[in-house]
């Protein structure tokens, strides 16, 4: 124990739904609280419960704790206070909020993912309502929006999140770090019903075995019922030649992403709007990932304030064959989900086939035909995907009997 | 204050008695009928009068002192000059100069610029403050330190208060832009521009004395005039009447939170999936963020259908003017002008047109504007189970905002409210509000980013959304989750003195507030 007072958290004119804390341990006179906080009146009592909880828990029973308080969530002022604790004892103890039940649900491999929203996993005002936004995953990101000296308390934080927060359907996912502070990543988010871990920087299949062992023995230890899916970002030249590799480390590779930011300054040129110093690495990918059957995931767009490039990138993004788009802004979802929207061509043209294949099927036939075409099994499988994306985008009414179903 | 109190129609123990006049304690939406006829001021002769027509004085003070300027006096102030308002905290250090006490400052709203007149409350160059208070003169007002009881009106409660002689306005100093000697003035010109001067109406008709504060004076006649210069005693010529860039703001900008924007668009659904948003549509947003985004996509939806709304109400914006400009809205009837091209428009467009709240809002009149309006988009600090609204005081029990046109708002036949469902942890839909400041059968659906919950009263509007997909959700659902989320708040605690008074638009009493138990 070699520092005696410990800060974590956030305060400050700007900062919402934060709290810091300032703890001492070298005390000797029991439990002192100093809550300031603009919400005293109405949650003074229970903030103040909270802490001397976690006290219990730690079993501290000497601390002169300050707590400078703009809103924050219990599970927000948990995890800054057991960071606190952490930081001056070392514990590794870890004082765990409810798991909301609604937070057990389960994804599918290839479930759409046209879109993934970054929130800092260091930012809880950012992470309350994010599930709100429609998009189809929100990542806790812990890599590159978390400065180095604040990882730990970050990872306290969106362990807390996973449990405490309706992502309301979203799939829940999680970018770590690299390297072994990735693996400690793992070892706090694993367990909490994640559904998929995005690795970034991959260069080699072993970026992906090693966080895919780390995640098996994790589950092995604390049991879990739902499948967690990985999701490789190929953000290097090395990166973009193993793709394939990287691709088929693990079976439970669900999709492979690029990231433009870090790839364009590895090779050395300047990222623009229209994207074409990436054009090669980007059809290169799309095309491993189909090869390695797994979803082509584009970068993100990042001027976000200007909607019409971000959805001229979007067309190009569908056009070359990707099946999604990371969001740094949620208003950015309506607009990459419209752009990777099929037409209304499209979707008729698409039900057309699966309806002809149904009769066909019901009718015992061998051959189908469409008009004066053939329609062959992996024409029908497009225009299966193109239906069910357009129900999942609402451009089509969910009722529609499955053709698997009827099969 | 501690008064002889009873329990209202609303349920609310009121007093009978607020600084030393009687008080109607709330009978009950549309049950107050009052008996009588209008005040009126002094009869004034044309002997008195210059018959030159110019009624310049040389300064503020020498306009004030032949007002008569005395001990208990009432002095009204319009807000029109916002928060970058030089006149009304002159007035007071005039008066103070002067050695005079026990003043009531009778403004249409205050604003954070107005702060230094605390010094004034402390010393008892004035008594109390009638009208809205935010910031720290709402939380001086909240810790129990002014002499008298504050009295909180809505803009149209204001008027009718003037109207009825509930408050008698011995002296109005009105600030204008443009002003000629007689004292013609309107709210465009000059250096200080404000647009419009929709407020000052009831204060130039009613009140004993008028004086008119430019800082540009014109030949006569100032035209188009909104205040009529045989109303007013004096014209005083000064340097400066307001700060340019804290009266109108430069732009007003709609909400870039994205957690606002998703209210606003699930608002704009709402408005189209029931059908209240249609051709020939008449209604009336804010100024606030959200409220300006809410516009943005009606502006849209009207747009793409080929629609266009009848008449708005202002406070008018840039958006306001886009679509008036743009032709999806035929006029826009303004008692404010919130930024550069809505005070742009009203010189410019003759379809943008001043309209006072004495004619908007006024409850004892002849019909109003307010039941005229369709959609009417409004916000509170909180709401509760019952749908009652409360806009003046926060959770913890303090005073921090004025009604504005908020109560006589709730007269239109749709009152919707896009409101987060907690703010920074504080639950927005709770158990029962702190001060009550509209009645739950008048406010129809709260629109929050976790859900819709209308009015159980509106079977119409519940019927219209069927199956429309909106996430309607009912209103005790709502609070439960912001509770889950939030925890369940302890509630403020009050000693038994009351501070403030909240009226209703007949005059009656809604509630009080009452002074804040420090800890």
């Amino acid at each position: 124990m070699n520092k005696t007072i410990a800060v974590t958290g956030n305060a400050g004119p700007k900062v919402r739904s934060d709290c810091e804390i300032i703890l001492d341990l070298n005390t000797g006179e029991g439990i002192t609280l100093d809550i300031t906080s603009k919400v005293k009146t109405l949650y003074g009592e229970s903030i103040a419960d909270l802490c001397r909880q976690i006290f219990t828990f730690y079993g501290i029973s000497n601390a002169d704790l300050k707590i400078n308080d703009s809103g924050a969530l219990p599970f927000v002022i948990a995890a800054r206070l057991e960071a606190a604790i952490k930081k001056l004892t070392g514990t590794e103890r870890d004082y765990l909020p409810d798991f909301l039940p609604g937070n057990s649900y389960t994804t599918t491999p290839d479930r759409f993912r046209l879109t993934r929203l970054y929130i800092p996993g260091n930012n809880p005002s950012l992470m309350i309502n994010a599930g709100l936004h429609s998009a189809d995953g929100i990542i806790l990101d812990l890599e590159d929006s978390v400065a180095p000296e604040r990882k730990d308390e970050a990872r306290i934080l969106v362990r807390n999140a996973l449990r405490s927060v309706n992502f309301h359907g979203a799939e829940r996912m999680v970018r770590i770090n690299q390297g072994s502070p990735g693996l400690e990543d793992l070892d706090a988010v694993v367990p909490q019903n994640v559904n998929l871990i995005l690795i970034p920087k991959c260069e080699d299949q072993e970026n992906v075995r090693i966080a895919d062992r780390r995640i098996t023995d994790i589950r092995n230890r604390t049991g879990s019922a739902n499948p967690l899916f990985l999701m490789p970002i190929i953000e290097s030249a090395l990166g973009v030649e193993n793709a394939f590799e990287i691709a088929k480390a693990s079976d439970n590779v669900v999709a492979i992403a690029i990231g433009l930011e870090d790839y364009t300054s590895d090779i050395g040129v300047q990222r623009t709007n229209e994207g074409l110093e990436s054009l090669y690495a980007r059809t290169r990918l799309v095309n491993t990932a189909k090869a390695a059957s797994v979803q082509p995931i584009d970068s993100v767009f990042s001027d976000v304030a200007d909607m019409e490039a971000l959805e001229s990138a979007v067309r190009i993004s569908r056009s070359l064959g990707f099946e999604g788009m990371g969001c740094i802004h949620p208003r950015q979802i309506a607009v990459i989900k419209k752009g990777f929207a099929p037409s209304a061509e499209e979707i008729e043209r698409a039900e057309k086939i699966v309806i002809a294949w149904e009769e066909a099927v019901k009718k015992g036939l061998s051959v189908v035909a469409l008009g004066s075409k053939m329609i062959d099994p992996p024409v029908v499988a497009r225009a299966q995907k193109t239906v069910d994306l357009a129900i999942r985008l609402g451009l089509l009414p969910a009722d529609r009997i499955d053709i698997e179903e009827s099969r | 204050m501690r008064a002889k109190s009873v329990i209202n129609a609303a349920g609310r123990e009121v007093p009978v008695e607020i600084n030393g006049e009687p008080a109607i304690p709330f009978k009950g939406v549309g049950k107050h009928r009052p008996k009588g006829r209008k005040y009126a001021p002094e009869v004034p002769t044309f002997i008195d009068y210059p018959a030159d027509g110019n009624k310049e004085v040389s300064s503020l003070e020498e306009a004030l002192r032949r007002c008569g300027l005395r001990s208990g006096m009432t002095i009204s102030t319009h807000h029109h000059m916002r928060d970058g308002d030089l006149i009304s905290n002159t007035v007071f250090d005039i008066a103070s100069g002067l050695g005079v006490k026990d003043l009531v400052w009778f403004p249409s709203a205050s604003f954070p610029c107005n702060e230094p007149l605390i010094r004034y409350l402390e010393d008892g160059t004035i008594n109390r403050i009638e009208g809205s208070m935010n910031g720290p003169l709402g939380r001086f007002v909240s810790e129990g330190k002014m002499k008298g009881t504050a009295v909180l009106r809505s803009h149209g409660g204001r008027v009718q208060a003037i109207q009825d002689g509930e408050v008698k306005i011995d002296i109005a100093v009105l600030v204008a832009p443009s002003a000629d000697p007689f004292g013609n003035a309107r709210g465009t010109g000059g250096p200080s521009p404000c647009g419009v001067l929709g407020y000052a109406k009831a204060d130039y008709l009613y009140a004993d004395k008028v004086i008119i504060v430019t800082d540009n004076l014109v030949e006569f006649p100032c035209f188009p005039m909104e205040i009529e210069g045989n109303y007013v005693d004096y014209v005083v010529v000064t340097d400066n009447i307001g700060i340019p860039e804290k009266i109108v703001s430069g732009t007003t900008r709609i909400t870039r939170s994205p957690d606002r924007l998703l209210i606003a668009e699930m608002t704009a659904q709402f408005l189209e999936k029931s059908g209240l948003l249609k051709d020939g549509v008449a209604m009336q947003a804010g100024a606030g963020g959200t409220s300006l985004a809410i516009a943005v996509f009606i502006h849209e939806i009207l747009k793409e259908r080929g629609w266009k709304s009848k008449f708005g109400f202002g406070g008018s914006t840039k958006y306001m003017v886009k679509m008036l400009e743009e032709g999806q809205l035929g006029y826009i009837l303004d008692a404010q002008a919130f930024d550069l091209d809505a005070v742009r428009s009203v010189e410019e467009n003759s379809n943008h047109v001043p309209y006072p709240v004495f004619n908007a809002y006024n409850y004892h009149s002849k019909g109003n504007l307010t039941s005229m309006m369709d959609i009417m988009i409004l916000g509170a600090t909180e709401v509760d189970v019952k749908f009652n609204g409360n806009v003046v005081t926060h959770s913890d029990g303090y005073l921090l905002h004025g009604i504005g046109g908020w109560q006589n708002c709730l007269h239109a036949r749709n009152v919707i409210l896009p409101l987060p469902l907690f703010r920074d942890r504080i639950p927005v839909i709770v158990d029962e509000v702190t001060t009550l400041c509209g009645p739950g059968e008048l406010i129809d659906v709260i629109i929050t980013e976790r859900g819709i919950a209308i009015n159980p009263l509106r079977d119409d509007l519940l019927r219209s959304v069927e199956g429309s997909g909106l996430p309607l959700r009912s209103i005790h659902d709502l609070k439960e989750e912001a509770e889950k989320i939030c925890g369940k708040p302890r509630k403020a605690l009050f000693e038994e003195d009351i501070v403030a008074a909240v009226k209703w638009v007949d005059g009656t009493v809604i509630d009080v507030i009452r002074k804040i138990k420090t800890q």
